[in-house]
C-alpha cells in the first residue's frame, strides 16, 4: 500500500511556473474596467463619452482568449508528455465538478428569484399575506397572475407558450445528452469513427438550439412584445434563458473543440479527462434546460 | 533535497508555489486591512464629536460602505486564504496545493480586482455609498455611476474565491499523505473545508445578486422593482443568503486557528476533537437557514419572524460546543502564555462576547429595537476584530518561524496583545451603549446625548489603529533581524508541520509522502 | 490548596464588584423602557436575557480564568491526557438548549402582540422620501410632510449647533400627532428608497419599502413628544430625517385635527389667490430663495452647483437657462424623474411656489435669463399635462 503511494507521490508533478495565471487576472480587470465603461455608453444612463469602454473591453477578452489558449496548450502538452499521474487527474476531475456545483448555485439564484416572484410578491401585490393594505391602497387594479401580463404599473406583454419551440428545444438538448453518451461509450471503447461523429452531432445540435433559442428571442422582441424591460417576466424569462444559452454557447464550443482534439487522437481510454469535463458540464447544461422548461415554460 | 527556487521578481508573479501564493495573499490582507483601517479612521475621526467636521455626509457614506466592503473581501477572507494556502499542505503531508496554477490566479485576480473597488474613489460621483449590504434600490435606481464597477469588481472577487475554495476542497480530499485520514486532520484544515464549501455555495448567489442589479440599473429588469413585480425585499434574502453564511466564512477557519494553538498552548489534546468538528458542521449547514434575522424589520409574514429567529438562535448550540470544548481544553493542562496563547484566549472571550449580543439580536421582538443601531456595531465588531482578526493575529505568531524561521520578539508581542485587548474593547464597548441609547448607524452626525461614548470610541479607534502599525513593525523586525527560531519553538505544538519539517519550512515539502500513524 | 481558595474567594470579589458596577450603570448606559405596553415588554426581554447571557458568561469565564490561574504551568507542570468525555458533551450541548427554549417562549409571545395591527383606531400612512416624511390620515383629510427643523444646508452642522440644542437633529418642522391610548396603526411605505421609521420610546421599528405598504401599531398611553430617526440608509442625508410623534388627549386630537381642516381650507384658498395674481420678479425672487433653501438647496446646494454627476447643477444647466426649454423645466420640478432622486414637486408646493422658485432657478447664480415664471403658466402646464 505505502510503496504503491510512494510512487504516486514520486510521479506527482507541481507545474512549472506560469505566465497564464496573472496574464488572465489582467486579462479580467480589463474585461470588468472596459465592460462597467461599455455598458455606462451604451445604455446612455451617464455621459462617459471618450471612456473607450468597448474598447478596452475587447482588448480584455482578446487577452482572456489568448490566455485560454494558451493555458490549455500547455496543459495539453504537459498531459500528452505523461507528467500527469492519476492523483492529478484526480484533483482535475474533482476541480470541475465543484467549478460545476459552483454554476449550479449561480442558476439557483435566479431560480430562486423566480420562485419568490411567482409565489409571494405576485400574491402579496395582490393582497395576500399581511399585504392587504399594499393592495387596497397602492394597486386597487392589479390582478394577480402568473405569468404576469400586466404589471402593477400597467404594462402589458405576452407570455411565451411551451409547446412551441420550446419543445423542440426540449427534445434537441435531450437527444445531444443522449449523442453524447454513446460518444463517451464510444470513447471508453476505443472506438474512433463513433466517438468523432457522436462528438460532432452533439455540438450541432447545440448550434441547432443556439439558432431556435435565437429565433424566439426574436419573435419574443419584435411580435410579442416580450422584453427584458416586461416586467418581472420578462426578467427572470431572459435572465435564465439568456444565461442558459451563454452556458450552452461555452458547452458548445467546448465540444467542438473535443471534437478537433479527439480527431487529432489526443485522448486514449485511460486518459480522458478534458473530454469528460465537457461532457459533465453539457449534461449539466442539460439538466438546468429541464428545470427552465419546466419553471420558466410550463408550469 | 536541493531547496533551490526560482529569484526575482517571476517568482511572485508566475509562482505555482503555496507557500509564496500563501505570503502574497497575507500581505495582500494586511495592505487592505490598513486602507479599510484607515477608512475606519475617517469615519471615527468625524463621529469623534456631534456636528459635520471633516467630510461631507456622501463621503462619510462612502467611507462606511467601503470599510466594510474592504475589510470583510480585502482583509479577512483573503487573510484566511493565505493561511490555508500556507498550513493546509504542510499539515496534510501534501507537496502543494492540488491546483497550482489557479491557485495563482485566485491570488492575483484580487488586487486587480480591488483596484477596481478603489478606484472608484476617484471617479465623478464618489465612490460606492450605499452600505456594504447594498440595498436595492438605493443601489440601483439611485447608486452612482461608480456602482458599475463595484459590481464588476466583485464579481472579480467572486471568482477569485470560488477559485480558492474549489482548490482547498480538492487538496484535502485528493491530497493527503496516507494515513492522514479525514478524522485525523488537524482542526484547521477542517474549519477550511466547511469553509470552502460555504463558500461554493454562496460565492454564485452573490454573483446572481450583482448581475440582477446591474441589469436593473441598466437593461431594464425588474427585479427589484415593485412596479414592475419585484420586491427591493428580495434583494436582501438573496444578498443574505449569501452574507450569514459569509459570516462564518470570516469566523470558522479562525475557530480552527485557536483550536491548534489553545491545545498547544495547555500542552494538552484538543478536547472533544470529533464534537468539534461535527459542531462546525452543524454551524455551517444551520448558517443557510438563518438568514433572515438581518431582515425583520422589513415585514416578512410572521411565520417567517418565528422561522428565523429560532433557528438563528440554535446556531448558539453548536458554537457553545466549540467554547466548552476550549474552555476543557485548557482544563488541567499546563499552560504557558506566549503570545499567540494570549491572543486566542482573547479571541474565546471576545468572540463568545460577540456571540452573546448575537443572540440578544436574534430575539426578533427585541431586535426591533436593536436593529441598524450601533449596537449591532457593537455586535459584528466584537466577532470580526477580536474574532476573525484575533485570530488571524495569533496565527502569525504561531506559525511565523515556521514561515520565516525567525522569532517575533515576546515581549513586544505581549505589549502588542495587551495594547490592542484595551484599544479594541475602548473602541468597541461603548458601541453596545451608544446602540441601546438610540443612535442609528451609518449616521455621520448626532445628538449630544451620544457625545460620550463615541468619544470613548474614537479614542480607542485611534489606538487600536496604533497597535495594528505596531504589530506590522514586529513582524518586519521579527523578519529581518528576529532570533534563529529552533525547529519546534512550542513545546506543546504538534502536527505534520512542525514532527515532520524543520523551521523553515523548505521550499518544496514532502517530496516524498511523510508517514502517518 | 490554598492558592485555590485564595483564588476563589478574590475571583468572587471581582465577579460581584463589576456586577454592582453594571447595575448602577445601566441606568444611562441601558435601553429606555419607553411608554408603550410593548415597548416595555421588549425592555422586560432585554433585562432578561442580558441577565441570562451575564450568567453564562459569570460561570463560562469564571471556569476559564480559573483553569488559567492554576492549571498554568508552574502551578500544574503535568497536563493530564484525557480528551473526551461523551456525558459532559451531552451535558453541555443540552444545558443551552433548554437555556433557548427558556428565552424563545416569551419572545415568540411578544413577537405576535407586536405583529397584531388588526382593529386600529386611526390609520395613518406613512411615506418615506429622500428626506423627509410624509403623513397621511386615512380617516380624517389630512396631509403634511415633516421635514428636519434645521434645513439641510452644508455648514449648518457644527459643534456650537449641537451642544446648545438639546434636540439637535431631533427636531421637525411639523410633528406627527396622535391622540392617546387609541390604537394607531401606521401604514408604511416608501416613494424612492427604503427608509426606516423608528421611534424606540414606542417600540416601533418598520422599513419603508417602496412599493409595498408594511403595517405596525402603538397605543400610547401617557401624553408627549417622543422622538426617533429614520434607520435604514437611504442616502446623502440619511442621518437627518428625524421622526417626532406628539401624543395628546383626544379632545386636543381633535381639535388639532379640526385646525388642520381649517388650514388647509385657508390655504387652498391663499394658493388660489396667489395664483390669480401676478407676480413680480422680485417677490418671486425673494419666495423663490425662500422655497429653493428649504426644498431643494439639499441636493442642488444653495448655489446651484449640485454634487454632479448625482444632483446636477442648475447654475448654467441647460433647462433652466435656455428660453426653449422652460417647459422641461417646469415639467421636472412638477413631475420629477421617476427613477431618479428628483421628486415632483406638484403637489408639495403651491403653485405660486413653484413659478417663484422655478423663476429664482432661472435667474438667480448667474443664471440671468430674467424669465418670469407666473402660477398661471404652472397652472397651464399642469391643464395640459392632464
Ligand atoms: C464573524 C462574524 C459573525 C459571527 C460569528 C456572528 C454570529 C452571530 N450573529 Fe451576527 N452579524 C455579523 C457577523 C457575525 N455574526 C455581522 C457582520 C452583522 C451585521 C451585518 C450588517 O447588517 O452590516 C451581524 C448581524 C447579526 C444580526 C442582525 C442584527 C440586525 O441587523 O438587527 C443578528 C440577528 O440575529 C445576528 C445574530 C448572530 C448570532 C445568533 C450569532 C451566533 O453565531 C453566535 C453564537 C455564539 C454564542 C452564543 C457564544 C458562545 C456560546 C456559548 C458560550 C453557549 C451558551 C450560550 C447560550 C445558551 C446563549 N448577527
Ligand atoms: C473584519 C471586519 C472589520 C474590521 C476589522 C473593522 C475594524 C474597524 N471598524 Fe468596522 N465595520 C465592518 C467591518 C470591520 N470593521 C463592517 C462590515 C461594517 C459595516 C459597514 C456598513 O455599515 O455598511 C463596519 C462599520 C463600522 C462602523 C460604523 C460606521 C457607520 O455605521 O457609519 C464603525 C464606526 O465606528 C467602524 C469602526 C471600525 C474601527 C474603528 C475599526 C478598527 O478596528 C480599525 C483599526 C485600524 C487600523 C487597522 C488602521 C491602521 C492604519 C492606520 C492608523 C493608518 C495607516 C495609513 C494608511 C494605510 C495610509 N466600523
Ligand atoms: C432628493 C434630491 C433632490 C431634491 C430635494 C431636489 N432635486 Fe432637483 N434633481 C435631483 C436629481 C437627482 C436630478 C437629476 C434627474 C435626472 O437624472 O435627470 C434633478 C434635476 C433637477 C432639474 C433638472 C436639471 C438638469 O439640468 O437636468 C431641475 C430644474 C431641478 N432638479 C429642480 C429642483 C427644484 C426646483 C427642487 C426643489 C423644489 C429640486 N430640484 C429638489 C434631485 C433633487
Ligand atoms: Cu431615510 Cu434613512
Ligand atoms: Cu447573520
Amino acid at each position: 500500500m505505502s510503496t504503491e503511494n510512494q510512487e504516486k507521490y514520486e510521479k506527482y508533478y507541481v507545474p512549472e511556473q506560469s505566465p497564464w495565471p496573472i496574464i488572465g487576472a489582467i486579462g479580467l480587470f480589463l474585461l470588468a474596467y472596459g465592460g462597467a465603461n461599455f455598458i455606462q455608453q451604451t445604455t446612455g444612463k451617464y455621459n462617459n463619452d471618450g471612456s473607450m469602454g468597448w474598447i478596452i473591453f475587447s482588448v480584455g477578452l482578446a487577452v482572456i482568449i489568448y490566455m485560454m489558449w494558451s493555458w490549455w496548450r500547455d496543459t495539453i502538452r504537459e498531459s500528452m508528455n505523461g507528467l500527469y499521474s492519476a492523483q492529478m487527474d484526480r484533483s482535475f476531475r474533482q476541480g470541475m465538478l465543484w467549478f460545476i456545483s459552483s454554476e449550479v448555485m449561480f442558476f439557483a439564484a435566479f431560480f430562486g428569484a423566480l420562485l419568490y416572484a411567482r409565489q409571494l410578491i405576485v400574491p402579496w401585490l395582490g393582497g395576500e399575506g399581511n399585504n392587504a393594505m399594499t393592495h387596497a391602497l397602492l394597486y386597487p387594479d392589479f390582478i394577480p397572475q402568473w405569468p404576469l401580463t400586466t404589471t402593477p404599473a400597467g404594462e402589458t406583454t405576452t407570455a411565451m407558450g411551451a409547446f412551441g419551440l420550446p419543445a423542440i428545444n426540449t427534445a434537441i438538448l435531450l437527444t445531444s445528452s443522449w449523442t453524447l453518451t454513446i460518444a463517451h461509450h464510444a470513447l471508453k471503447d476505443g472506438n474512433r469513427s463513433a466517438l468523432l461523429n457522436y462528438t460532432a452531432i452533439t455540438a450541432l445540435l447545440g448550434i441547432i438550439f443556439l439558432g431556435l433559442q435565437a429565433y424566439e428571442y426574436y419573435e419574443a422582441y419584435h411580435h410579442m412584445g416580450l422584453t427584458l424591460g416586461s416586467g418581472i417576466y420578462g426578467s427572470t424569462f431572459f435572465m435564465l434563458t439568456g444565461f442558459h444559452g451563454f452556458h450552452v454557447t461555452i458547452g458548445t464550443i467546448f465540444l467542438i473543440v473535443m471534437s478537433v482534439r479527439c480527431a487529432s487522437g489526443h485522448f486514449t481510454k485511460e486518459n480522458h479527462f478534458a473530454y469528460e469535463a465537457g461532457a459533465w458540464y453539457w449534461h449539466f447544461v442539460d439538466v438546468v434546460w429541464l428545470f427552465l422548461f419546466i419553471f420558466v415554460y410550463i408550469v | 533535497m536541493a531547496d533551490h527556487h526560482p529569484t526575482g521578481i517571476k517568482r511572485w508573479l508566475f509562482t505555482t508555489n503555496h507557500k509564496d501564493i500563501g505570503s502574497m495573499y497575507l500581505w495582500f490582507s494586511f495592505i487592505m486591512f490598513l486602507i479599510g483601517g484607515a477608512m475606519a479612521m475617517v469615519i471615527r475621526a468625524e463621529l469623534y464629536q456631534p456636528g459635520l467636521q471633516f467630510v461631507e455626509p456622501n463621503f462619510f457614506n462612502s467611507m462606511t460602505t467601503m470599510h466594510g466592503l474592504i475589510m470583510v473581501f480585502g482583509a479577512v477572507m483573503p487573510s484566511m486564504v493565505g493561511l490555508a494556502n500556507w498550513l493546509i499542505p504542510m499539515q496534510i503531508g501534501a507537496p502543494d496545493m492540488a491546483l497550482p496554477r489557479m491557485n495563482n490566479w485566485s491570488f492575483w485576480i484580487l488586487p486587480f480586482a480591488f483596484t477596481l473597488l478603489l478606484s472608484s474613489l476617484f471617479m465623478d460621483g464618489g465612490a460606492p455609498n450605499f452600505g456594504w449590504t447594498f440595498y436595492a434600490p438605493l443601489s440601483t435606481t439611485y447608486g452612482p455611476p461608480s456602482t458599475d464597477f463595484f459590481i464588476l469588481g466583485v464579481h472579480m472577487m467572486g471568482i477569485s474565491s470560488i477559485m480558492g475554495a474549489i482548490n482547498v476542497i480538492v487538496t484535502v480530499f485528493n491530497m493527503r499523505a496516507p494515513g492522514m485520514t479525514l478524522m485525523k486532520m488537524p482542526l484547521f484544515v477542517w474549519t477550511w473545508v466547511i469553509t470552502a464549501f460555504l463558500l461554493i455555495m454562496v460565492m454564485p448567489v452573490l454573483a446572481g445578486a450583482v448581475t440582477m442589479m446591474l441589469t436593473d440599473r441598466h437593461f431594464g429588469t425588474d427585479f427589484f422593482n415593485a412596479a414592475g413585480g419585484g420586491d427591493p425585499v428580495m434583494f436582501q434574502h438573496i444578498f443574505w443568503f449569501f452574507g450569514h453564511p459569509e459570516v462564518y466564512i470570516m469566523i470558522l477557519p479562525a475557530f480552527g486557528v485557536a483550536s491548534e494553538i489553545i491545545a498547544a498552548f495547555a500542552r494538552k489534546k484538543l478536547f472533544g476533537y470529533s464534537s468539534m468538528v461535527y459542531a462546525t458542521a452543524s454551524i455551517a449547514l444551520l448558517s443557510f437557514i438563518v438568514w433572515a434575522h438581518h431582515m425583520f424589520t422589513v415585514g416578512m409574514p410572521i411565520a417567517g419572524e418565528l422561522f428565523f429567529m429560532i433557528a438563528t438562535m440554535l446556531i448558539a448550540v453548536p458554537t457553545g460546543v466549540k467554547v466548552f470544548n476550549w474552555v476543557a481544553t485548557m482544563w488541567q493542562g499546563s499552560m504557558t502564555f506566549e503570545t499567540p496563547m494570549l491572543f486566542s484566549i482573547a479571541f474565546v472571550i471576545l468572540f463568545t462576547i460577540g456571540g452573546f449580543s448575537g443572540v440578544m439580536l436574534a430575539m426578533a421582538p427585541v431586535d426591533f429595537q436593536y436593529h441598524d443601531t450601533y449596537f449591532v456595531v457593537a455586535h459584528f465588531h466584537y466577532v470580526l476584530f477580536p474574532g476573525a482578526i484575533f485570530g488571524t493575529t495569533a496565527a502569525v505568531y504561531y506559525w511565523l518561524p515556521k514561515w520565516t524561521g525567525k522569532m517575533y520578539n515576546e515581549k513586544l508581542g505581549k505589549i502588542h496583545f495587551w495594547w490592542s485587548m484595551i484599544a479594541v474593547n475602548l473602541t468597541f464597548f461603548p458601541m453596545h451603549f451608544s446602540g441601546l441609547a438610540g443612535m442609528p448607524r451609518r449616521i455621520p452626525d448626532y445628538n449630544m446625548m451620544f457625545a460620550a461614548f463615541n468619544q470613548l470610541a474614537s479614542i480607542g479607534a485611534f489606538a487600536l489603529g496604533l497597535s495594528q502599525l505596531f504589530f506590522l513593525f514586529i513582524i518586519i523586525k521579527a523578519i529581518r533581524s528576529g532570533k534563529k527560531a529552533e525547529d519546534k519553538p512550542w513545546e506543546g505544538a504538534t502536527g505534520l508541520e512542525w514532527d515532520a519539517l524543520p523551521c523553515p519550512a523548505p521550499y518544496h515539502t514532502f517530496d516524498t509522502p511523510p508517514q502517518v500513524k | 490548596m490554598a492558592i485555590r481558595r485564595k483564588l476563589i474567594a478574590s475571583l468572587t470579589a471581582l465577579v460581584s464588584f463589576v456586577l454592582s458596577g453594571v447595575v448602577q450603570a445601566t441606568a444611562d448606559l441601558n435601553m429606555r423602557p419607553g411608554v408603550t405596553e410593548t415597548s416595555q415588554e421588549a425592555y422586560d426581554l432585554h433585562m432578561m436575557v442580558v441577565w441570562v447571557m451575564t450568567g453564562i458568561a459569570v460561570v463560562v469565564f469564571g471556569l476559564m480564568f480559573y483553569s488559567i490561574i492554576a492549571h498554568r504551568k508552574s502551578n500544574n507542570p503535568k497536563p493530564a491526557t484525557w480528551s473526551h468525555s461523551t456525558k459532559v458533551e451531552i451535558v453541555w450541548t443540552a444545558i443551552p438548549f433548554i437555556i433557548l427554549i427558556f428565552l424563545t417562549i416569551p419572545a415568540i409571545k411578544l413577537l405576535i402582540k407586536m405583529e397584531d395591527a388588526s382593529d386600529p383606531d386611526i390609520s395613518i400612512q406613512v411615506t418615506g422620501s429622500q428626506w423627509k416624511w410624509h403623513y397621511k390620515y386615512l380617516d380624517h383629510n389630512v396631509e403634511f410632510y415633516s421635514n428636519l427643523k434645521t434645513p439641510q444646508q452644508e455648514a449648518n452642522f457644527d459643534l456650537e449647533k449641537a451642544t446648545s440644542n438639546a434636540n439637535y437633529l431631533l427636531e421637525v418642522d411639523k410633528e406627527l400627532v396622535i391622540p392617546v391610548n387609541k390604537k394607531v396603526r401606521f401604514l408604511v411605505t416608501a416613494d424612492d428608497v427604503i427608509h426606516s421609521w423608528w421611534v424606540p420610546e414606542l417600540g416601533v421599528k418598520k422599513d419603508a419599502i417602496p412599493g409595498f405598504i408594511n403595517e405596525t401599531w402603538t397605543s400610547v398611553p401617557k401624553p408627549g413628544t417622543y422622538r426617533g430617526q429614520c434607520t435604514e440608509l437611504c442616502g446623502k442625508w440619511h442621518g437627518f430625517m428625524p421622526v417626532v410623534v406628539r401624543a395628546v388627549p383626544q379632545a386636543e386630537f381633535d381639535a388639532w385635527i379640526a385646525q388642520k381642516n381649517d388650514e388647509r381650507v385657508a390655504a387652498e384658498k391663499a394658493a388660489a389667490e396667489a395664483a390669480a395674481k401676478s407676480w413680480d420678479l422680485d417677490k418671486l425672487m425673494t419666495l423663490g430663495e425662500e422655497v429653493y433653501n428649504a426644498k431643494c438647496a439639499a441636493c442642488h446646494k444653495v448655489d446651484g452647483s449640485g454634487t454632479p454627476p448625482l444632483f446636477p447643477a442648475l447654475k448654467g444647466s441647460e433647462i433652466a437657462t435656455k428660453a426653449e426649454r422652460m417647459d422641461e423645466h417646469i415639467g421636472i420640478v412638477v413631475n420629477g424623474k421617476t427613477g431618479t432622486a428628483m421628486a415632483a414637486f406638484g403637489s408639495q408646493l403651491t403653485d405660486a411656489e413653484l413659478a417663484a422658485v422655478i423663476t429664482y432657478e432661472r435667474n438667480a447664480w448667474g443664471n440671468e435669463t430674467g424669465d418670469v415664471v407666473q402660477p398661471a403658466d404652472i397652472q397651464a402646464f399642469k391643464a395640459g399635462n392632464q
